[in-house]
């Protein structure tokens, strides 16, 4: 097989439809297009027969009843819901929330709004490893507690949170524990039926499924309330009105069964391939690792190249499609928050990239990768006045940099 | 984000990379940035007795129209006076690589770095 440019390694950004997927998607973007809702006819009966068993396909990939799904346009839809649903519902119970700076701004985002209505949220700094002690969120918890929100696997680093032991302690202290689990399906081994977790966020897209299509689990027993943020025609159970999108759905079911199905046997050689890449990328100096190998899915990888500035790190690397933390495209150069909150120091946040590998990726791919980077960043470096610095002996860090405040300049022009 | 093609030509071919002897009485070295801003330039110019600069050299931290900035003025530097090397603009060096208005400011650098350059040479020679 001849290698085909560029390559793909963003799949936590999204991941290509599986062609099994897409094959059962199709007849209800042809043939088969009634509404789930009719109850009058046969096309709306046999939409509502494919939308109940992609129910139940998500539900046993997760480990639910499938009276405990409701499906939503996505991820970001899900954690609104679950956390502005529960937060609202609950109001009177107390007024606090906690969650970790790392989380996906679906979350940050939908917390910040509830500050702005009121509510108090506590912001909880993970460990330099990307992961969350959980003496620091014993101590964060309050009488007026009511809901915890921690994702299962970061998205930029990868890290698998221990959702088993934040959930009993979210139990014992009668607090409602939402999960994003968005990077989690077929990544990680769970269910939920073993899990003291009472609300989950799941995607397609993550999953080679399709995009637009999302899931929450709702906890039945104990049972779980919400406050719905879509309100119309009553459907899935009054948690979120909309008519269904049949071939979505569809889709997410196979997508879900498949990753649970095939995860035994993918996962092993996805990891064989990140670990390839990683020893190929270690041969280099000052090559950082960031957030925890061990507690990590077995397809991300995200390390640091230093002295190297990421967008030309980037730039240089366009046969490959993969994320930077450095988004560097607005006069404000914003490093990854997540880098930060591990507490990376600017450059190291700069320079960093993330490798996602997918079922599609081939070891030929690896290895080019591995041999573009090596050529590229040795090349940037030599480049670079602040690898000259530290091949000097100086210390870059701590040398005192002249304050030209260009921002600021940029403003003026 | 899109390059001009004269920021990917300087990227992929950068122009006079390297360190003269900063020691050296005839050599000018400005380092301007920081790396928590996500560029450093040090540019270096070298400096006849006739005043002309006879050599640039420079090495950049940061992205590519940064790159591309601080090569182009290596090139542009040669052969120019001290006043004529200060004159550069750093809107001269945004609309030769037809920078977008977010990467303006890695003009703004270069034109810093020539400052600092042409002060340091100063400096040293005001003796
Ligand atoms: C951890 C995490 N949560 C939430 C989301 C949002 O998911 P969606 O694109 O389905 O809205 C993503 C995807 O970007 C994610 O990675």
């Amino acid at each position: 097989m001849t290698l085909q440019l560029p390559i793909y390694l963003d799949s936590s950004a999204t991941t290509k439809l599986d062609p099994r997927v897409l094959e059962k998607m199709m007849p209800f973007l042809t043939n088969e297009f009634g509404n789930p809702a009719s109850r009058s006819h046969g096309f709306g009966w046999t939409a509502e027969a494919a939308v109940e068993r992609a129910r139940e396909q998500v539900a046993s990939a997760v480990g639910c009843d499938s009276k405990e799904i409701v499906w939503t346009s996505g991820a970001t839809e899900s954690i609104n819901l679950a956390v502005k649903g529960a937060a609202l519902f609950y109001q009177d119970k107390g007024k606090h929330l906690i969650t970790v700076k790392t989380e996906h701004k679906a979350t940050l985002d939908t917390m910040r709004e509830l500050e702005r209505i009121g509510f108090e949220v506590t912001y909880l700094t993970p460990e330099t490893d990307g992961l969350l002690d959980l003496t620091k969120l014993a101590a964060a918890i309050r009488p007026d507690t009511i809901l915890i929100s921690v994702m299962y696997v970061n998205n930029e680093i990868g890290v698998v949170q221990d959702v088993a032991a934040i959930g009993n302690l979210c139990r014992e202290k009668g607090i409602i524990f939402h999960v994003d689990a968005a990077q989690a399906v077929g990544k990680v081994k769970f269910s939920l039926a073993d899990l003291n977790i009472d609300l989950m966020s799941f995607s397609a897209h993550k999953v080679y499924g399709p995009k637009g299509i999302g899931a929450l689990y709702v906890r039945r027993k104990p049972r779980v309330r919400l406050q719905p943020l879509i309100h119309g025609g009553g459907h899935e159970r009054g948690f979120r009105s909309g008519t269904l999108p049949t071939h979505q759905i569809v889709g997410m079911g196979a997508a879900f069964e498949l990753a649970t199905q095939e995860m035994d046997s993918e996962l092993p050689r996805i990891k064989y391939l990140r670990d390839k890449l990683l020893t190929g990328l270690q041969k280099m100096e000052e090559v950082y690792l960031n957030g925890d190998l061990e507690h990590r899915v077995a397809h991300n990888l995200n390390v640091s190249f230093n002295y190297v500035e990421g967008e030309s790190l980037m730039m240089a690397v366009k046969d490959i499609a993969v994320s930077s933390g450095s988004a560097c495209t607005s006069a404000s150069l914003e490093p990854s928050y997540v880098l930060r909150a591990l507490g990376r120091n600017d450059e190291l946040a700069h320079s960093s990239i993330r490798f996602s590998i997918s079922r599609f990726n081939t070891e030929e791919e690896i290895d080019y990768t591995v041999k573009l980077l090596q050529e590229k960043v040795t090349k940037l470096r030599e480049l670079s006045p602040l690898w000259e610095m530290y091949k000097d002996g100086i210390d870059v860090a701590n040398f005192e940099w002249s304050s030209h405040d260009t921002q600021r300049d940029v403003i003026l022009h | 984000m899109a390059y001009s093609n004269k920021v990917v030509d300087h990227y992929e071919n950068p122009r006079n990379v390297g360190a003269l002897d900063k020691n050296d009485a005839q050599v000018g070295t400005g380092m301007v940035g920081a790396p928590a801003c996500g560029d450093v330039m040090k540019l270096q110019i070298k400096v006849g007795a006739d005043g002309i600069i006879q050599d640039a050299k420079f090495k950049t931290y940061g992205c590519g129209s940064a790159i591309a900035s601080s090569s182009l003025v290596t090139e542009w530097l040669k052969g120019k006076s001290l006043d004529q090397a200060q004159a550069i603009k750093n809107s001269d060096i945004a609309e030769e690589l037809e920078l977008p208005p977010v990467k303006i400011h890695c003009s703004v650098l270069a034109e810093d770095a020539i400052k600092a350059a042409v002060a340091d040479y100063r400096t040293k020679n005001s003796k």
